[in-house]
């Protein structure tokens, strides 16, 4: 049991990571990285919504006719989100007014129905809702790192608006690199986007070919240790 | 005992309409419990907004219920009815607070917050939303830059019409060299929302006595999609 749950979080922080490797929720991914704060604020909000999908749709995935299983799944996650939406616009007024337009999107992103069709409607409540959260943390590393990476290059800092999520107190944490830095403005449009996913992707792949590399030499060591 | 095609049919509408109205029903109660704090903190985003482009001693009324409602002006760019908030102190008007929307900005419109003191001089200018490039054109939001300050204390007596222009066109308002079209989008509108208070003033200044209005308007502020 423990071994599934390994999985499922291996499989969505890495194997299967919907930023970098599934390449599902492209419009959110592309449009809210423009710095660290907005991508990992909106990811965890992905993360929450998809945990909560995945978690309601398990138990009562035996009462949905297949028929009707994608309206469904869709009219569950567009409640859960507006749930969300007002939640947070009532009690992280901040937050919301950073976010506001994105969460609705959520709805829209792929990676959510993705995961409620292709896992929750198979597997328990517990499993689903820790591969909701995998998922939806997957997702928000990738946009943190890229919101970070598209920051650094375009504007010379990082975490700036971590004021407006934490309140003025937060402003402190804001790191400036390089105060006469006059910015690479590529980075912040959306050109930046795709160059920096990409890198990215071309990064994750590296390193699997590298572990697959290393792993072969290791086999074949052994394997020609047996023969001699 | 096998299902008839109607038997089957009857039970999948039956299902989905369940499942629309308990995500209806859970909608209405999430709803109802958070209408009240959602209020509340529209009402505070704003007047924190307010209170950046007019200090809280300039006036002593309650600034969201003292509103004047405004017909579409080319002078504000406004295509809809816009609310003009009224400040006032010790029952005097003080200030108004005008909506203005620049229609010539390098992408899309750029809506401005504009409070105008009773003697026709600028309090403050703030950027509500645009979509101008980030990095270049975004430095009339104050959170990229104090630009827009350059407005404060600026009035049509101090700075005749010809001044309100930006340097290379020959006025006196700076400028970032690589992005003219935004600043003077915007100084244009300011100018232009001074220009409707002037012609405007008695209808402002009068009309405030017998308002009615309490709901509080609602135009939240809007971060336009990158």
């Amino acid at each position: 049991m423990t071994n599934q749950y390994k999985e499922i979080t291996l499989n969505g922080l890495w194997k299967q990571n919907s930023g970098v490797v599934q390449l599902l929720g492209m419009c959110p991914t592309l449009a809210v990285t423009t710095s660290a704060v907005n991508g990992l604020s909106l990811g965890l909000a992905t993360a929450i919504v998809m945990a909560l999908s995945n978690g309601s749709v398990s138990p009562v995935r035996q009462f949905v006719p297949s028929e009707i299983r994608v309206p469904v799944f869709i009219l569950v996650i567009a409640t859960l989100v507006t749930v969300i939406d007002m939640a947070l616009n009532a009690f992280a007024h901040p937050l919301h007014k950073v976010l506001g337009i994105f969460i609705p999107l959520i709805v829209v992103n792929c990676i959510v129905l993705a995961r409620v069709e292709s896992f929750a409607a198979k597997n328990d409540a517990v499993p689903s809702l820790l591969d909701g959260f995998m998922m939806g943390t997957g997702l928000a590393l990738v946009l943190g790192v890229l919101g970070g990476l598209r920051e650094l290059v375009g504007k010379g800092t990082l975490f700036s608006g971590l004021d407006l999520v934490f309140g003025p107190a937060a402003k402190q944490f804001v790191l400036t690199v390089n105060t006469d830095y006059h910015g690479f403005l590529l980075a912040v449009l959306p050109p930046g986007a795709f160059l920096g996913l990409g890198s990215l992707i071309a990064l994750r792949n590296w390193i699997e070919i590298r572990k697959a590399a290393k792993a072969n030499t290791t086999s074949d060591m052994a394997k020609s240790a047996l023969i001699h | 005992m096998a299902e008839t095609p109607i038997q089957h049919t009857l039970k999948t509408t039956l299902t989905m309409m369940i499942f629309a109205l308990l995500g209806t029903a859970l909608l209405a109660y999430f709803f109802e419990i958070t209408r009240v704090p959602i209020e509340a903190s529209e009402k505070e985003a704003r007047l924190a907004l307010f209170k950046q482009i007019l200090p809280e001693s300039a006036y002593d009324n309650a600034l969201l219920t003292d509103v004047v409602e405004l017909p579409p002006s080319a002078l504000l760019g406004s295509q809809h009815p816009t609310i003009a908030n009224i400040a006032k102190l010790n029952h005097q008007v003080a200030g108004v607070i005008l909506e203005a929307v620049a229609h010539d900005g390098y992408s899309g419109d750029i809506k401005l917050l504009i409070a105008i003191r009773a003697d026709g001089s600028i309090s403050g200018v703030r950027v509500l939303a645009h979509k101008e490039t980030p990095g270049l054109g975004d430095y009339i939001d104050i959170t990229h830059g104090k630009w827009i300050q350059l407005f404060n204390d600026e009035s049509l007596s101090k700075s005749p019409p010809q001044f309100w222009q930006v340097k290379k066109d020959g006025g006196k308002f700076d400028y970032m060299v690589g992005a003219t079209i935004t600043p003077r989008a915007v100084v244009k509108a300011v100018l232009k929302a001074l220009q409707f208070f002037e012609q405007n003033k008695k209808m402002l200044f009068a009309e405030v006595k017998n308002t009615t209005i309490t709901s509080v308007p609602s135009m939240p502020i809007q971060r336009e999609k990158p």
